[in-house]
């Protein structure tokens, strides 16, 4: 019997997340629309996520430059540590360290957000006052991290092939142009849809497990640390689950 | 004798006054929890109702159906005629123009300004409101409670006294003919629990709204009460006005006036 409980626990959890995530899809279609709050949502969640994604991009373009470096030196393929490092930066890293760095500061914040709104009765004010707070709050955090996330991808992304670019220059010499034309033509169509599209599928989960966590919060001021600290480590884990999922799509569909 | 004292009160009241509330034989547990178990009410026009009982004893939850934030097992609550579990959205959001809720922890939007937080209810509620308008509702909400001055701050910038007053201003804006106050004066010191009592008690006559007031604070009942129902075991067990409750002699009820 006490063996079994985690599992129901899980279990549980698991269904409370798929009423959740149903019902967003019943509500986001359905006036009124909250225009204003999503807008506002977008720039907290994309516009000031951006330096941190941005940095964090950087620094593993250089990180992951200085690291290959040796290996292929090695195999005396070094002129190929551009192709090499823009590949694993578009098709993998950029995506995946994007939405982790994203779930761990926006995740976080939304679980704590709405986490404190609920043992404050503010989500119940919002309701006293007219609102669907699902969806002024749920909806519109869950809408924006699912479009911001994508946006976020292609500007690490670039930003991290800077920092391949200078990783490249620090111990060998190769020019601007000829490190971009390396990249670009061993990049396809392949590599870079793919993960621009598992993007949107990171960005959708940070957003509801954020929202799901706040809004379920229980337990006073505790459980507001519990639910911003359990929206991290489940969104992160929900997006190496979808990260395995959509590589598994894209072999069987040839794009790899 | 209980309900001698409780029938008298109320029959002087019923020759005058319109039935705003009426709640009759309401069930609600979580559980195996039986929080209410045929509870019973009435609130009249212009009366102020206080529910008293112990922490836990229901109240909160009793007031939350009222409002229809929780959903009762069984029963009616009737709020101008109308039975609260049986309205659709639309209508149960028009019914809360009309009923005010003072939340036991405030609730203001801690990301919003004073200002904002009283605009919110105003621009949720009614379609559409010149900025002119909008601010002069603002003004006067936050002049019946002494404190426009503080229209550009933050929650977070204002004492415990002056976020109550903050959301009682925000509960007057739409001007309710009804206020549920959730322990109104919890969390706060003596005296500012004194001048929140005045102030409910000013509001009342201004408006001549109706009050029901959830507390355990005795202070409280005796200061703002037209009319006490003591909430205990789930039921509504006695009731009376705080003068006629003090003289009987059951140990349930002497324990609240002791």
């Amino acid at each position: 019997m006490v063996q079994t409980r985690p599992w129901r626990q899980f279990l549980d959890e698991a269904g409370d997340i798929s009423r959740f995530t149903g019902r967003f899809f019943s509500q986001w279609f359905r006036p009124r629309y909250e225009v204003a709050e999503f807008f506002r949502q977008c720039f907290i969640i994309g516009y000031k996520s951006l330096p941190l994604v941005g940095l964090t991009g950087f620094i593993m373009g250089l990180v992951l430059t200085m690291q290959l470096r040796p290996s292929l030196v090695s195999y005396g393929v070094e002129s190929q540590l551009p192709a090499m490092v823009g590949i694993a930066i578009v098709r993998e890293i950029g995506p995946v360290i994007a939405a982790l760095i994203f779930a761990g500061k926006i995740g976080s914040s939304i679980g704590a957000e709405l986490g404190s709104m609920k043992v404050t009765e503010q989500i119940d004010a919002m309701e006293v006052s007219g609102t669907n707070p699902f969806k002024y709050l749920v909806v519109t955090r869950v809408l924006a991290s699912t479009l911001m996330l994508p946006i976020l991808v292609i500007l690490a992304d670039a930003v991290s092939l800077y920092g391949a670019y200078l990783g490249v220059n620090i111990r060998g010499v190769t020019s601007f142009d000829l490190f971009w034309q390396q990249i670009f033509d061993n990049l396809s169509f392949g590599d870079v849809v793919p993960a621009f599209v598992k993007s949107y599928f990171f960005g959708f989960a940070v957003g509801i497990v954020g929202c799901y966590k706040g809004y379920n919060s229980r337990k006073g001021t505790e459980g507001v640390g519990r639910s911003a600290n359990s929206a991290v480590v489940l969104s992160s884990i929900l997006i190496f689950m979808i990260d395995l999922i959509a590589v598994q799509i894209t072999d069987l569909l040839h794009l790899n | 004798m209980l309900a001698t004292a409780s029938i008298v009160t109320e029959k002087k009241i019923i020759t005058e006054k319109e039935k705003v509330i009426a709640i009759s034989h309401l069930y609600k547990s979580f559980g195996d929890n039986k929080v209410l178990v045929d509870f019973n009410l009435s609130l009249y026009a212009g009366e102020n109702v206080v529910v008293l009982g112990k922490s836990g004893s229901g109240k909160s939850v009793l007031i939350k159906c009222i409002i229809g934030l929780l959903e009762p097992d069984n029963g009616t609550i009737e709020v101008f005629g109308k039975n609260i579990p049986d309205l659709g959205h639309d209508a149960l959001d028009e019914m809360r123009v009309k009923v005010g809720f003072l939340f036991q922890s405030n609730a203001l939007y801690d990301s919003m300004t004073v200002r904002e937080n009283l605009e919110f209810p105003l621009r949720r509620h009614t379609i559409k409101m010149a900025q002119k308008e909008t601010d002069r509702l603002v003004k006067d909400a936050l002049d019946d409670v002494g404190l426009a001055h503080t229209i550009d701050m933050m929650p977070a910038e204002l004492s415990g006294g002056m976020r109550k007053r903050i959301a009682l201003a925000r509960t007057l804006i739409l001007k309710p003919a009804i206020i549920l106050y959730d322990e109104p004066t919890t969390g706060l010191d003596p005296i500012t629990g004194k001048e929140i009592i005045d102030l409910m008690i000013e509001i009342q006559k201004k408006y001549n709204s109706a009050s029901l007031i959830i507390s355990h604070d005795m202070n409280c009942v005796r200061m703002a009460s037209d009319r006490v129902i003591m909430l205990i075991d789930g039921k509504c067990y006695a009731g009376g006005t705080y003068d006629e409750l003090k003289k009987l002699t059951d140990p349930k009820i002497k324990e609240f006036f002791e």
